[in-house]
């Protein structure tokens, strides 16, 4: 039962703001499988987030808008729902998990209360001992002693806040995670801790996930597939093999492979990417990585490259639109 | 031998709570050489900004002795620590909270030279500043531009200018790279780098990422709790971690590579112990694994176990 759960096609999603249009998902297509986690990949402004926040349909009111594309989750026109369907499947079908655990918790509410308020909305048959069990056993699921479900939130670490939304995420079992930098906040030990539970609950309780990051470490420790996103678009999608150990990459993947020091190598000199990201009120008419790319040519400026499909690994760039091309690359890349 | 450029001698720092005494920095030694960088890493609330900015005297130590090139400078008068403060320097963490948002970059850039006096007159000054632009390679049409004008990447290139134009031999970098995404990071990586051996300049260089301070250190430093608990040069610290914490630090790291994808993984449970008035004893004693009664009865003395390498830990005595 390998099929795909969530689906993307051509999401374009803009901002608009007093100043400008901005141009934040350009054409982002994508498959969640079920049971598998994909890793979306970029820094800052890439998109990340608004793509998830698509699919959540919680895109700022009036200010974020889907222009074009369509969201399937689970069979669902997402794009299409009413906002009662929509609210019927928000902590249901699909959750989302945010960087911040201090600011996605109400700090006046007990988190006992808050795992619980979850449990009925989309329960309302479930009794109130029900709930309490219900309450306990998430508590226990995320490694919380039921005992503190009487606390408030700032009386937990950030480590232990995030086990909280967690367990508010995963109370009704969705079918799909959407997580955001879930441990970008947190320090590198409680990171471990907290990315191990959620691999454990996911595995247990077979869900789907999209896990944001921008940090490749936890991208091959957690991933089954990886999409790198620079500008609003997926410019390379594969599994973590094609991704980690395959030859032929995006400049801009070589590029932010480049920037990260190796803990196994000693090298002098970090290779970062020239530049910065293009503004994202201009739309590009060619490749958005075109100002900052070490291997541009004149076709780039001018003409959106093609997802090219090799097996399961996907390169949007004009270097492998023909393998005449490609066979070029091998000797420039090797920097 | 000259004396290390900057030295601290059992350097404590203790800020009062209501609840008690919170140490922050706890009997510290540290050596750090001229021209030569000391990465020191450990997880927030460690006390490695704090150790930082006692340094600077940016807080004042509740004890132990600090020195630079020798000389204590802990009785020094404001107008003394004025003129040392030419010397030693520090870029922060937040490029977006340490820049003035109504001065121009212009202005951030030359207000040392202009507190200090080490330049006068206005052209000089604008040379100065336009030199220092260069430097760390501001484009000059940026110099009449306010803070919120410039990305993160800039504006820590600003700190950077600001924190360079008096000339100084010694600089704290605390997290300098933390707030940055990894492109821009690497850019300021290398920059600060080639700042460093150009100039032969020495760094205090802070941060919570073990990457990046095997990339940039001479020597390393690993705090928990307000104290060192292990030092050692990167290679050997990677290679050879001895203190359980190291060892648990370096598991923690997420790797980008898939041969450790399936590697055993020793995740170490709980959380760093309250830091008011902590018990005597090993503060990583709660969450050790290899904990025994010994580690519960005094601190640990830091001993050097190999060449250049000290740990703090009953296991190695």
């Amino acid at each position: 039962m390998n099929d795909v759960l969530l689906s993307i096609e051509n999401l374009h999603v803009t901002y608009r703001t007093d100043e400008a249009l901005v141009y934040a998902v350009n054409g982002v297509n994508l498959n969640i499988m079920r049971g598998e986690t994909l890793g979306l990949v970029g820094e800052t402004g890439a998109g990340k987030t608004t793509t998830a926040l698509s699919v959540m349909r919680l895109l700022p009111d009036k200010i974020g808008k889907i222009e074009q594309g369509k969201i399937y989750l689970d069979g669902l026109d997402i794009t299409a729902a009413t906002e009662a369907d929509m609210r019927a499947i928000r902590g249901n079908i699909v959750s989302m998990i945010f960087q911040d655990p201090m600011s996605s918790l109400n700090p006046v509410l007990r988190v006992g209360e808050q795992i619980a308020e979850v449990l009925r909305i989309h329960n309302d048959k479930l009794s109130k001992s029900e709930v309490d069990r219900r309450v306990d056993e998430l508590m226990e699921m995320v490694g919380l002693p039921k005992e503190r479900k009487v606390e408030y939130p700032h009386q937990f670490s950030g480590g232990m806040k995030q086990r909280v939304v967690i367990a508010i995420a995963l109370a009704c079992e969705p079918k799909l995670l959407l997580a955001d930098e879930p441990t970008t906040a947190l320090d590198v030990t409680i990171q471990a801790q907290v990315l191990a539970i959620i691999r454990e609950l996911k595995e247990m309780l077979n869900t789907s996930m999209l896990l944001i990051t921008h940090d490749l470490g936890i991208v091959a420790e957690n991933c089954d597939r990886v999409a790198v996103m620079y500008a609003g678009e997926i410019v390379e999608m594969g599994t973590v093999e094609d991704i980690f150990e395959e030859k032929d990459h995006h400049p801009y993947t070589v590029g932010l492979f480049g920037s990260i020091p190796d803990l196994d190598k000693n090298i002098d000199r970090l290779t970062p990417i020239e530049g910065m990201m293009p503004d994202p009120t201009v739309l590009q008419a060619g490749c958005p990585f075109y100002d900052r790319c070490p291997q541009r040519m004149d076709i780039c400026n001018t003409e959106k490259p093609a997802e090219v499909m090799k097996g399961t690994h996907m390169i949007k760039c004009h270097l492998f639109s023909n393998v005449e091309k490609a066979a070029n690359v091998e000797k420039v890349g090797e920097v | 031998m000259s004396a290390p450029l900057i030295e601290t001698r059992k350097l404590v720092k203790y800020f009062t709570t209501p609840r008690g005494a919170l140490h922050a920095v706890d009997k510290v030694d540290l050596k750090i050489e001229r021209g030569q960088v000391l990465g020191v890493v450990g997880e927030s609330g460690c006390g490695k900004s704090t150790l930082g900015r006692t340094i600077l005297r940016l807080t004042e130590p509740t004890g132990g002795d600090i020195l630079y090139d020798g000389v204590s400078y802990l009785k020094y008068s404001e107008k003394e620590m004025n003129e040392l403060r030419k010397k030693i320097q520090i870029i922060f963490q937040d490029p977006y909270s340490s820049l003035n948002p109504r001065m121009t970059i212009g202005q951030i850039i030359a207000e040392p030279i202009k507190v200090c006096k080490t330049i006068t007159g206005k052209k000089a000054i604008d040379e100065k500043v336009l030199e220092m632009m260069d430097l760390v390679g501001l484009s000059r049409r940026w110099i009449n531009a306010y803070p919120h004008e410039l990305d993160g990447g800039r504006r820590q290139r600003v700190g950077i200018a600001r924190a360079l134009v008096l000339e100084p031999s010694f600089i704290v970098c605390d997290e300098p790279v933390s707030a940055l995404d990894v492109s821009i990071q690497a850019q300021i990586l290398n920059l600060m780098m080639d700042l460093q051996r150009d100039m032969g300049l020495t760094y205090m260089f802070i941060t919570h990422d073990l990457s990046v301070v095997k990339h940039i250190s001479n020597y390393i430093m690993v705090m928990y709790l307000g104290q060192c608990v292990e030092s050692a040069a990167p290679e050997e610290l990677f290679k050879n971690p001895l203190h359980p914490y190291t060892v648990a630090l370096l598991n923690a790291i997420p790797r980008p590579n898939l041969s450790f994808r399936n590697r055993e993984r020793k995740i170490i449970k709980g959380e760093v112990t309250n830091p008011i008035n902590p018990k005597p004893g090993c503060r990583f004693a709660s969450r050790c694994p290899r904990v025994s009664d010994k580690c519960l009865q005094q601190d640990p003395p830091l001993k050097e176990v190999g060449q250049n390498h000290m740990v703090a830990c009953t296991l190695y005595e």
